[in-house]
Order: C-alpha cells, then structure tokens, then sequence
C-alpha cells in the first residue's frame, strides 16, 4: 500500500521534488509537534508542501490528489496533520475534500481530529444552512467515542434547527451516533420522537430510517404520527418512501386486525380499484357486519396505491410487499400489473422481482395468470432471469444453455406433480427428451421421470423399457443411477429386462461410478428377493466385487445386504424381513419449488432475496387477535373527523351545528369557519364563507380548544356536535359585555390563567395552517404569524386627565389589547370620560394633535354631552410607530381644551400571535445576534412556577404563549402592532433560582425597553 | 444502509472505492470475485452475493460492477436502484460512464457521492439538485476555474432540496422557451417459425426536454389515453389529475427528463411492422448449411423503416458463413458466432436479403434449434401504437413556448425463431 503511495508521488511529483525538498525543512517545522509522523516525512512532501501554501488553488490540487489516493484506495493517512489545517478554509472546495478525507481517517487518527470540532461547532452555528448541515455531517461521521456528548449535543441541537435540510441531517446523525456508541440509545429515541412530529416531508425518511435502525421496537412512538406519516408519503422522496412503507407495513400488522379471514377471494373485489373511494368505502360498509377494516388502515392502503406509479422500482416493490402483507387478499390483484411492469427493467431489477413473483405466485396461484406472457424467456436473458423465468417449458427446453433446459426441466417435473392434468403430457415431453443428444438434459429427465413414475408406477412399464435400453448410452451417472432405481423398484413389472440389466451392470461394475454402483447393489438386491433363479449368482458376483471396492460406503453397504438377503445361520430373524424392508412402499417426493419456504420473509427484503435471515431483519409480525386500541393514534381530532366522516356525514354535522347556532347570528361564521377546518380542510370555499362576517379572530376560542398540537384537545369525534353550542353559551354570556359591539372579545372567558398556563391562544385560520392541520405541511418556511387573542388584559388604567385638571372631567385610558378596528397598524385605546361635575359638559371631541412624525391617530366621534356623574367610554386608534413617544393631543369640551398625552407601555405595542414551538425556534434562529437581548434575573424559587410567570408577563406586554415541550423554558411571542416584528420571549429556568430572560426581536429598541420592563417584574416576589 | 461502495472493471481491478461509515476492507470484493469467476458471463454474476459478515448488492453497467456493501436488512431493490440512478448521474455529469473518464474526474465522482448519500441513506439523488452543489466539469468551467479560482462547489443549499417542486429550481431562465416532448415506443416481440406473433408488446416513453422559464405548470393531454395500460410517472406528474382526467399535469424539472413511462396493454393487437422470411437449414452429414433471409414492411403506416440490423447467435457447430447481402454489409464472427447484418433502410420495391451457405464442423451432428434472429429497427414519425398527443397547455407564465412533439417506434427485444 505504501509503497504504492510512495510510487505514486515519484511519478506526479518528481520534477519539483528537489526544490521542494529544500523548502521542505524550513516549513515543516512547526508540524514538528507531530513528530510521529517524521519518518513518513519523506513521502508525499509535496502534497505536504502544497498544503501549507497560501495559494488556495495549490492546497486544492494537493487535496484533489489525496482524494484521489483515497479514491484508489490508497494510505493517505500520514498526511492527516496536515490536512486537518485546512478544516478552516474558507474555500469550500477546499473545505469539502478536506471534510471527505477527515471522515475517512479520522477514525484511524483520532487524536489529531479533535483538532478539527471546533471547526465544526462554529460551523454549527452559521447562517447558511448548507453549512450548518455539511459540519453536523462531518461532525456525526468522525467515529471518534470522546466527541460523543458533543454529537448528542448537536444532534439536539440539529434536530430542532429552522431547516428542514439540518434536521434532516440530524435525523442521519443519529444513526451514527447510535452505531459509535449504543448506550446514547435514550437519549437518541427522545430525539426521534421529536423528528417523528416534523412535518416536513424532507424529514420523514430519514428520522423513520434512524427510527428503523436504533429504536425499531418502539412501536408506540409511531401512533401519534402514524396517520400524518400516511398523509404526507406520497411527497416524501422516493428513498423515504421505501423505508416509510416497510416501517408502515410492520406497524400495521401489529395494529391492525387481519383482513383476510373474512375475505373469500371476491372476484368482484377487484374492481374495487376501479372505483371511487367512496364507492369502495360503501362496499366495505356491507361488510363491516362481519369485518370492519380499521379505517386508519385503509388509510394506509389508499394512500400507499398512487405509488405504484413511481418510477423508482424499489417504492413499487415496496407498495406490492404491502398489499401483499396487509392489504385483503381480494385487493393485492391490483399490484401484480406494476410488478411485471418492472420485469421490463434491469437485469438486477427482474432477478430481486423473479422472486418474490415466485413466492407470491406458490402461494396465490393465479395471481399473474394474465400476465404470462410477460415471462416468456428471451434467449438474449441472463441465465439467472430464465431460470426463474421458467413457464413456456417445452420450447427451452432446446435452448442451447444445457443449464437452463437443465432447469426448465426441473419445472415441467413440478408442474407435473402439481397439475395432474398436464403430468400424461409433460411425462410424454420427457420422454422425447430422452432421446436428446444432450447429456444433461437427458439425464435431467430421467430424474424428473423417476420421481414422476414414483408416483404413478402402475402404467408405465414402456417407459421403464424405454429407460433401460437408455443405459447403454447414458453417461452421467446420476442418470444411471436414477434409471437403475427404477428398474429395481419396478422390477416385477419388467421381469424380463431387469435381470438383463443387472447382467449388463454386473459387467461394467467396476468402472461404475460411485453412486450407480450402490444402486447396482441395490438392484441386485432386489432381484435376488422377487427372482432369486435367475439372478442369484449375478447378485453374488456383484456382492463379492462390492466386498473389495475402494469405497467404503460399498463395502459397508455390500456387507450390509450380504447379511440380509443371503440365508445364513447367524442371520435368522432379519432376512425374513429383507424383502419388505428393500420392496417397501417408498412415498412418492414431493416436488417442491425452491421458493417455497421463503414465503416466511418480508417480501423485497434482503433476507427474503437470500432465503437467510439477515443480519437486522425485523419480523413481521402476525396479525394481533385483538386490534389494540386505535384511539391511540388520535392526535387531535379535527383531523381524525375531516378525515374519516365521509362527505355525506360532514355535511349532517354541518347543519347540526347551524341548528345550534341559530340562537345567535353572530356565531354563524366562526361556527362556518370552524367547520371549513373540520370539513375538509382544503375547501378554501368554505373559508370565504367564514369571511362574511369579516372578524375570523372570533372563532379562535374553539381552535385554541380543539386546533392542532393543543393539549386540550383530546376528545372523541362524536363530542364536536355538543361542545361548540357549550361554547357558545359562553359567548352569549360575555356579550353582554359593553364593550364589544365589534371586535368579540369574548374569549376572555376562557382565560384562566393559573389553571391552563397553556391555554393558548390560537392563530385566525390561515391557509397554511390548514395545510399544517393536513399534515400536509410541506416544509417551506413561511412561518405562521396570525394574532390570536391575549392572553390576559390587564384592567389598570392610567390617567389622561385628572379631575382637577380638567375641571371636573376626567379621563383614563387602558389598553384593552384587542387589534384595534380604525387600522391594523393602530393600538386600541379606551378611554372612559367622567363628569365629576355637577353640570352637563358638552361636546368632549379632541383637538389639536401634536404627534411625532409618522404617529397617526384615530379619534373617537365628539360626545354631544355627558351627564354629571356620568361616564362614557370611547375608543380610539392609535399608531404609536412602535416607539414609545408620546401622544400628545388636546381633549376639548365647548369651553376647554386640556393638553393631554397617552404613552404606551412598550408591553401594549403587541400583539399575541400564536405559533409552535417551533417556529418560535425557526423564528428565534433567525433573530439572533444583535437582535437578541437577554438577561439574568434572580427570584424566589415559588416566583418561577410556570403560572406565576405567565401572569406575570402577559401583565406587562401583550404577548402570547408558545406552548413549551420543556418544563423548564417558556416562550411568549407577539409581534408589534405597527411593523408587524416579531417579538420573542424566552424564560429559561436555570438552577439557583435564576432564570434567563430572552428577547429576540428585529425591534431591538423596543425589545431592550421590554427587557427592562420585565426584568424587575419577573424578580419580584 | 450502504457502507461502501467499490468499482470494479471487468478485468477485477477495483478502480474507486467509497466509505460512508466505517471503513470496509476491499478484501470482501474478494467473495464477489469468486462469484464472478463460477458465472462465466458478467451478466450473470448474480446481484446479491451474501458473504458472513456483509452481503454485496451489485450492478452491471457500462462494463463495470457496481458493488455496494451493506451489514443489515435492507430492500435489495432499494439498493440496487440507488445504484443505478449512481450511475445515470456519472452518464448525466460526464456524459459517458466508463472507467477512464471516472478516473479522470475522480475528484467530482468523490464529492456526488459524498452528496448523495449520508450515512449510506440517499441524500441528494435529483441531478438537478446535485448540480447545484456540484457542477458539471466543463472545459470552460475549468479554465475559468483556473483564472479566477472559483470552485465546482456551490455554497448554498440548492433551493430544490427544500421546496415542493426538489427537481427544478427557481429563477430558471431561457430566452428561447421551448418544450419538446419525444414519444419513443419500443416493441417487444417474439415471432415463431410460422411468422405468428407469439407475444408482443409496446412499452412506451415520453422524454420531454423542457427549457422553460420561471415556474411553468404544464398540461399535457393525449387524443386516446385510454391506450395506455400501465403508466409509470416522474415525480413532479400529479397522479391524480391524472386518475380523474386522464392528462398529465406537472411542473416539470428543468432540461431533460423522462416524464412517462407506459405499456400499451397487450389486450390490444400489437401491430408488427416488419416481417422476416427465413431459410436456415442445417443437413446431418453434410457441411453445408443454407441461409437465407429476407426482411420485409409489414403495417408500418406508410412510413419508412430505418436503421434496420439483424443479429443471429449460430450455433457452436458453424465454422464459417459465406453470405451476400442484396444490400448493407454483414460480418460473422467464428469465435463468438455471432452474425450481424447492417441493412439500413428497407425499401419495400426491393426487399433486402442475405443469402449463402454455411460451412459446419465435419462430422458434428445437426444442431437442435436453429439460431434465433433478432431485429433492430426504427421508424420515424411513427408510434405504433397509435398513441397521440393532443395539445399541450401552459398555464403560470405568460411568454409562448414553443413545442414540439416528436414520434419514434423502435424495436425493443424482437426476436423471430426459427
């Protein structure tokens, strides 16, 4: 290897060695440390040489040259010190190779790799995704056990970063992770589960690949997704698909209860392809007295049969092997026209496919019936594919390829066996055959006729005849051997030739070959016992030649008849016996195929392929008696109804739902737009609908019960239908509510802050969300910011105006967090009037406004009058520019004016919108840097449970929360009012009763005044 | 899944090899070897070789072996088209896929597969994404990579790989927009002695080659969709405006792809263009043979048959043959024993033939079978099974593209016994 390495320098890089040489001392030195390495220092100095150049394009030739050394396989490892230098480079063809060449040696230097991690956790870091996703690569590739804790930390990492491409990567990682070192087992499923719930399609294979290789018995992870997976298959990439599919199929067989007891073969069933789903889902109905198939089974079946369209032969064998296994017996007709189809492709292809047609046709005769002709042999076919091609016997049987008429041969025998009908012709084929020139296929048919005449040895003396006059001619000593056998079974059915025979073996018996002349001695045998005149001194003669063969088998076996058949004194009781024991009826063989017991594999597997298990083949498991509780893969149950009500029934439920709601117009349309999400969900039709009443916020306290990834929302289908008039009954209670003529804000009901910490505020429908509810989200980035109601509104209220200020009139003002009617750049101000009085004031309008540049105001309508000791209360709009400047106005009455000004807390220019977590984390991963603001702060530990902390950050600002799958952080998230900016909020609980306070947000101004704010806050008891 | 990767040529030199996990000695090539050795021919090195601790998964292509190792449980075909589509990305990138020209672009080869796979789990296989982050060596490119020292390496994330549509970018731009779709059609068939057919089927292509600008969303409807038995789809063909409407409705990738593949189902009759007249006729006891044979148009619609080729492997016993052809020219190889006869056009007035006599080994017996003949050819302008295009829609963009379609019928496996 060496040496080779070391020719392969001498001859590319001869020319510069000398000067090179020269240099060579004076720069190698401070890779002196490496001093392990300074014998090799001779060899490949150039490259060495190249590789600490400042030239970028000399580091690159030298790299190409070692991924060429690779490549070859060639040692390349003595130049692993200097390589690893240029982890760093900044180009990234550089980069690249260098990553290529770490990945191969590392694990053979790995001291000297840890020299590059730190490369890659800065590289983790970067904003190019392609990036952050090479180094996770490398990083999860170098095989070196002391980086352990940090692959688990960037995996984690990884898994919950903003692209799908890094997590898709993290979800490979962890089966590297995995084969380094088992006992991250743990740690690693948790990060599975988490990559299970990803919607991107991107994602799906690999983390259901990582899933398959560290956790395959985890079964239960899989519920929850088990129908998301099965929405989403038909995007995710070819590759995924296969892995998907076969993970799928194992799932079903132990979630589901077998389809095929009650399924007697319907013909009829097969057009079932044929028809619409709803017409099929009408026949199983029919069924269903009997068998009801689990409708997420079904599921699986409809949604796997598109992809027997695919182009990629291993997704089609993948959806066959499924039907094969789960789907009822009457529907697995429709996979055999795919399957032939991918006979027409590779050689490679046809050979994996041959099989596993073998198996399925043992054991569903018929099944490719149509499709015979695709079987036919082409002579220009590799032997392998004729020999399992087998069917148009005769006609091959010719072919010049002895080994395969050999086979073809062997198939008409098991066709005959099989078929009774054809065994007359197939035995009369044979027997032509015997007239063959060919040895072997001769002698091919002389074994497959013995095994046939076993069978039925009564009529077929002539063939026997004919047999016996083949023994002069017939060479190959299985032949003989078979045709002997024959004779001695049979031999008082020709008592005439087999004497002859055994005169004519007797004389040859010597150069015999082993096998026939145990069956000489068998046949002399046997004679002896039903003819013992004649053949008796042959039989002796053949004995005495056996008794000094060279073959101890025939010795034994000639002392061993000996013994039985020739009378002696010693020998009584046995040789009484002898003609039973050699005329015994001997049952016929069964002919069997090769395939036969394969059939006990997962078709398209390797083991299957082998008919050997393989080394990490999972078992299919039989179908469970008992279907175990379906339930459990209810993941929310909009879903589970738009799903499986077929159309007719949404639209019962529908007009149930209006029955309800005609109580109260107002509801019409959330209770519409409620059901556009549990109708359909793609029907954007519908959401028109819903749009009538203009406010879709309004219906955004049923989503936040029943919308996706919400706690709440664990309740069986059937309950939709009582539990929105319940809530309904809520709203009719809050309109009451003065305030709202407009904006409903009724769902301050469901606000109970310390009970549901995660009462969260769901987003308006918006489209993309309806894809997400789909599951059919598909991983492009377009983040999900739609306000949803606050949280929690804060009753203080300031002063605008004092009494005695204001002669007598008095105002305040609080923010009542709702968006604001006047524009959607505005913030809603309330502000109730006061006559404090004993006099009318008349005509409460404002006056001259002094706002900043760019701060716009919407005034309230100029009261006519207010009663003495009364109150009023007026909203109004203003667009605060997210800052927190001053609004400076004048309020009038008819003699007045006062100067006024309303500053906002920083926390009232938000909104809450609603997201997951993680877009928060996409979201926050885009916002960092300069955009992030953090600080410490230090409490009393009762002052950091989740519901103290929520109450106390939706009292300052006006943010929503995140619902948090750690115990440990919170998030909060809401965008400003003028610009739209998102704001984060992240509380991260740490040890010591601090906690970390984080806030990313492009405002950053706002986002520092917000911190300030929260700070003392958040810290007080 | 895959660990390794090896090249071998058809000498049994391993020429590339390629780790994505831990590193597997080349020695396990060593059982793939013994293997070769006991299937005389490569074509019948069988493609799963199981060994104790590994189990090779193999293809044969372009005279090389594809060999991947793999240690666990996995769909073969999995693999095996992973290889192949290996393959059709070397043939797409360097435009043949032979052991020299991998050599020379070891370093490209090396940095695709390295994209390709992940941990031995495919990765980036659409070539359109592939060549985003690895681009195509060029001789341009690699001058202007030398002057300006820019790299092949892309250093973002190809935008496919993230969207819905991962087989066309964004931002594509053409001046001339052009789509142009080739129906390519081949029959398989297998005519006995009497000149009936005894199977015969049309499986069909349509390679499209679009050139498109921006987001297109094509529309592509046939006159008799009905004709097509079983239609296998590139991804980006929606497969359910297809089951209710029967056309193909795609945005398609960008340059060229194969958008459709189909068999016409064998229900309908198969027309068979052409016919063979033979005359072959070996005597026992004499060592001469005759040979002749005549190629004629059968239904063929008017249309000429091009590139017409016949080849017959003749058995062991023939040592010579002297023929001549009426047109075209024709070689035998005594060694291989294969007889080629490049006729070219068939012109129906004067039907082309070859005949003579062979000369056979003195004393050998008459072969059981005469050689079977098999058939190249081509028609123009011509899908015999009558499939048609009716229009093809753009819709998403407002510039006029132009299109073009195609016809072509070749023959697939076409073999006449005699």
């Amino acid at each position: 290897m060496s040496s080779n390495s070391f020719a392969y320098n001498e001859q590319s890089g001869g020319g510069e060695a000398t000067e090179l040489g020269q240099e060579a001392t004076s720069t190698i030195s401070p890779s002196g440390a490496f001093g392990l390495f300074s014998s090799d220092l001779k060899k490949n100095e150039d490259l060495k040489q190249m590789l600490e150049s400042n030239k970028d394009s000399a580091k690159l030739d030298a790299m190409k040259r070692i991924v060429g050394m690779i490549a070859k396989g060639k040692n390349a490892s003595e130049l692993f010190p200097a390589v690893v230098k240029n982890v760093a480079s900044k180009n990234i063809e550089i980069k690249k190779l260098v990553y290529v060449y770490l990945v191969r040696y590392a694990e053979e230097q790995q001291d000297l790799a840890l020299l590059s991690i730190s490369t890659f956790q800065r590289a983790l870091k970067d904003p190019n995704q392609l990036i952050r996703a090479s180094a996770l690569r490398v990083l999860s590739s170098i095989r070196v056990p002391i980086i352990v804790p940090i692959m688990m930390l960037a995996i984690k990492e990884a898994s919950a970063d903003l692209s799908p491409y890094v997590r898709k990567n993290a979800a490979h990682a962890i089966q590297k992770l995995y084969s380094l070192d088992p006992e991250q087992k743990e740690m690693l499923i948790e990060v599975i589960e988490k990559l299970l719930k990803d919607k991107s399609t991107l994602v799906a294979g690999s983390v259901v690949m990582a899933f398959e290789e560290v956790c395959p018995d985890r079964i239960d992870l899989i519920h929850k997704n088990y129908r998301k997976l099965c929405n989403l298959l038909v995007d995710v990439e070819e590759w995924g698909q296969v892995v998907i599919i076969h993970m799928l199929t194992r799932y079903a067989r132990t979630q589901f209860v077998s389809p095929w007891k009650e399924d007697d073969g319907l013909e009829d069933n097969e057009k079932n392809f044929y028809e619409s789903d709803d017409e099929q889902k009408e026949k199983t109905d029919k069924r269903k007295k009997t068998y009801a198939m689990d409708p997420d089974h079904r599921l699986l079946i409809r949604n796997t049969k598109p992809l027997l369209q695919s182009r990629n032969a291993a997704v089609v064998m993948a959806v066959a092997q499924l039907y094969w296994h789960i789907a009822p017996k009457s529907e697995t007709g429709i996979i055999s026209k795919s399957v032939v189809r991918l006979l027409r492709s590779n050689r490679e292809v046809q050979y994996i496919v041959l099989q596993n047609i073998a198996t399925m046709s043992i054991q569903r005769k018929g099944m490719f019936e149509p499709y015979l002709k695709s079987f036919y042999v082409r002579s220009t076919d590799p032997t392998m594919i004729k020999t399992l091609k087998c069917y148009n016997f005769l006609t091959y049987v010719k072919s010049q390829d002895k080994q395969f008429a050999a086979a073809t041969i062997q198939t008409i025998g098991r066709c005959a066996t099989n078929i009774s009908e054809v065994t007359d012709t197939c035995l009369n084929g044979l027997v032509c055959l015997l007239s063959n020139r060919d040895e072997i296929v001769v002698a091919e048919s002389v074994v497959v006729i013995k095994k046939l005449l076993q069978m039925q040895p009564a009529q077929h003396g002539e063939i026997i005849k004919h047999m016996a006059k083949l023994l002069d001619s017939i060479t190959v000593p299985v032949a003989r051997a078979s045709i002997l056998w024959l004779i001695g079974e049979n031999c008082e059915r020709v008592p005439k030739i087999a004497p002859d025979v055994l005169r004519k073996m007797a004389k040859s018996f010597t150069s015999e070959d082993d096998l026939v002349k145990l069956q000489i001695l068998n046949l002399g045998a046997k004679l002896y016992l039903t003819n013992s005149k004649q053949t008796k001194l042959l039989t002796q003669y053949i004995l005495n030649l056996g008794k000094y063969d060279q073959n101890y088998d025939i010795r034994d076996r000639t002392r061993f008849i000996r013994q039985l058949i020739v009378p002696n004194e010693k020998s009584g009781a046995l040789s009484k016996y002898a003609k039973k024991i050699f005329l015994a009826q001997k049952p016929a063989p069964l002919l069997e195929s090769p395939f036969k017991d394969r059939d006990h594999f997962q078709l398209g597997t390797l083991s299957h392929t082998l008919n050997a298990k393989a080394t990490g083949y999972l078992e299919l498991s039989n179908w469970p008696e008992v279907a175990p509780d379906p339930s459990v893969r209810n993941v929310e149950v909009i879903e589970l109804a738009k799903e499986w009500t077929p159309a007719g029934k949404a639209k019962k439920e529908n007009s149930a739902k209006k029955f309800y709601s005609e109580s109260e117009e107002e509801e019409d349309s959330s209770d519409s737009s409620s059901d556009s999400e549990s109708g359909s969900g793609s029907e954007s039709g519908e959401q028109g609908e819903s749009g009538e009443e203009g406010d879709s916020s309004e219906d955004s306290s049923e989503d936040s019960s029943s919308g996706q990834e919400s706690e709440s929302g664990k309740f069986p289908s059937k309950n939709i239908l009582w539990y929105i008039p319940q809530e309904k009954e809520k709203k009719t209670k809050q309109d009451r509510n003065p305030l709202t003529k407009d904006v409903s804000l009724l769902d301050l009901d469901d606000f109970n802050p310390v009970s549901t910490p995660v009462a969260l505020p769901t987003p308006a429908l918006s489209p993309s969300l309806i894809a997400d509810l789909e599951g059919l989200n598909l991983s492009t980035s377009s983040s999900v910011i739609s306000v949803s109601t606050p949280v929690f509104v804060p009753m203080k209220t300031h002063v605008l105006l004092h009494r005695m200020s204001g002669k007598g009139l008095a105002a305040n003002y609080y923010f009542p967090r709702q968006p604001c009617i006047f524009g959607d750049k505005m913030v809603s101000v309330q502000i109730t009037l006061n006559n404090t009085t004993d006099q009318k004031i008349e005509n409460i309008h404002i006056g001259e406004k002094k706002l900043p540049i760019g701060m716009q105001m919407h005034v309230f309508n100029p009261i006519d009058s207010l009663e003495p000791e009364g109150s009023i209360t007026v909203s109004m709009g203003i667009d605060f520019c997210d800052s927190t400047q001053t609004a400076s106005f004048q309020l009038c009455t008819k003699d007045d004016c006062f100067n006024v000004n309303i500053q906002p807390p920083v926390g009232e220019l938000l909104l809450p919108v609603a997201m997951s977590e993680k877009d928060f984390k996409k979201e926050q991963g885009k916002l960092t840097g300069m955009n992030e603001t953090s600080a410490v702060i230090i409490a009393a530990p009762q002052n950091f449970t989740p519901s103290t902390i929520l109450q106390k950050v939706v009292n300052v600002a006006n943010v929503g929360a995140v619902p948090s799958g750690q115990d440990n952080i919170q998030r909060f998230a809401a965008k400003t009012v003028h610009s739209g900016s998102l704001m984060l909020v992240t509380v991260e609980l740490k040890e010591g009763s601090t906690a970390q306070l984080i806030i990313n947000t492009e405002k950053t101004v706002i986002g520092s005044v917000l911190l300030r704010e929260l700070k003392p806050v958040l810290s007080q008891g | 899944m895959i660990h390794s990767l090896f090249l071998i040529n058809s000498s049994g030199d391993i020429f590339l090899e390629k780790h994505w996990k831990s590193v597997v000695s080349r020695s396990v090539c060593d059982y793939f070897f013994e293997a070769q050795e006991r299937a005389t021919e490569a074509e019948n090195v069988p493609p799963v070789i199981p060994t104790p601790h590994h189990y090779l998964l193999s293809v044969y292509r372009h005279k090389i072996f594809f060999v991947a190792v793999i240690q666990t449980e996995v769909p073969p075909l999995f693999v095996i088209e992973f290889l192949h589509r290996v393959v059709d990305t070397f043939q797409d990138y360097f435009g043949v896929c032979s052991e020299p020209v991998i050599k020379d672009n070891v370093v490209v080869v090396y940095e695709v597969l390295e994209e390709m796979l992940d941990n031995g789990f495919p990765l980036a296989t659409e070539s359109n994404i592939l060549k985003e982050l690895i681009k195509p060596p060029t001789i341009l490119r690699t001058v202007v990579n030398t002057i300006t020292g820019s790299t092949n390496v892309g250093d973002q994330l190809p935008t496919g790989q993230l969207s819905v549509v991962p087989w066309r970018r964004t931002g594509v731009k053409y001046t001339n927009n052009e789509a142009y779709f080739d129906v390519i059609e081949e029959i398989d068939a297998i005519i006995d002695k009497s000149g009936s057919t005894i199977t015969a089927e049309i499986q069909g292509v349509i390679d499209a080659c679009v050139k498109l600008t921006g987001m297109p969303d094509l529309t592509l409807s046939f006159m008799n969709p009905r004709l097509l038995d079983d239609v296998s789809f590139h991804p980006c063909v929606r497969f359910k405006r297809w089951e209710s409407e029967r056309t193909l409705s795609f945005i398609p990738a960008d340059g060229s792809f194969r958008l459709l593949s189909y068999h016409v189902s064998a229900q309908n009759l198969v027309a068979i263009p052409v016919y063979v007249k033979h005359n072959i006729s070996f005597r026992d006891s004499s060592s001469l043979g005759r040979f002749e044979i005549t190629v004629g148009p059968k239904q063929t619609m008017g249309k000429t048959i091009e590139g017409v080729m016949v080849t017959s492997q003749m058995p062991k016993g023939v040592l010579n043959m002297s023929l001549t052809p009426s047109q075209g020219t024709h070689t035998f190889d005594p060694v291989t024993k294969m007889l080629s006869w490049d006729v070219g056009k068939i012109n129906p007035q004067k039907l082309p033939s070859l005949k003579g006599t062979m000369s056979l080994q003195a004393g050998a017996s008459k072969p059981d079978e005469n050689p079977t003949i098999n058939l190249q050819f081509k028609i123009q302008q011509l899908a015999i099974s009558g499939l048609k295009v009716n229009r093809l829609d753009m819709y998403g963009e407002k510039y006029k593209p132009f299109k073009g379609i195609k016809y072509m019928t070749k023959a697939g496996k076409f073999q006449v016994r005699t």
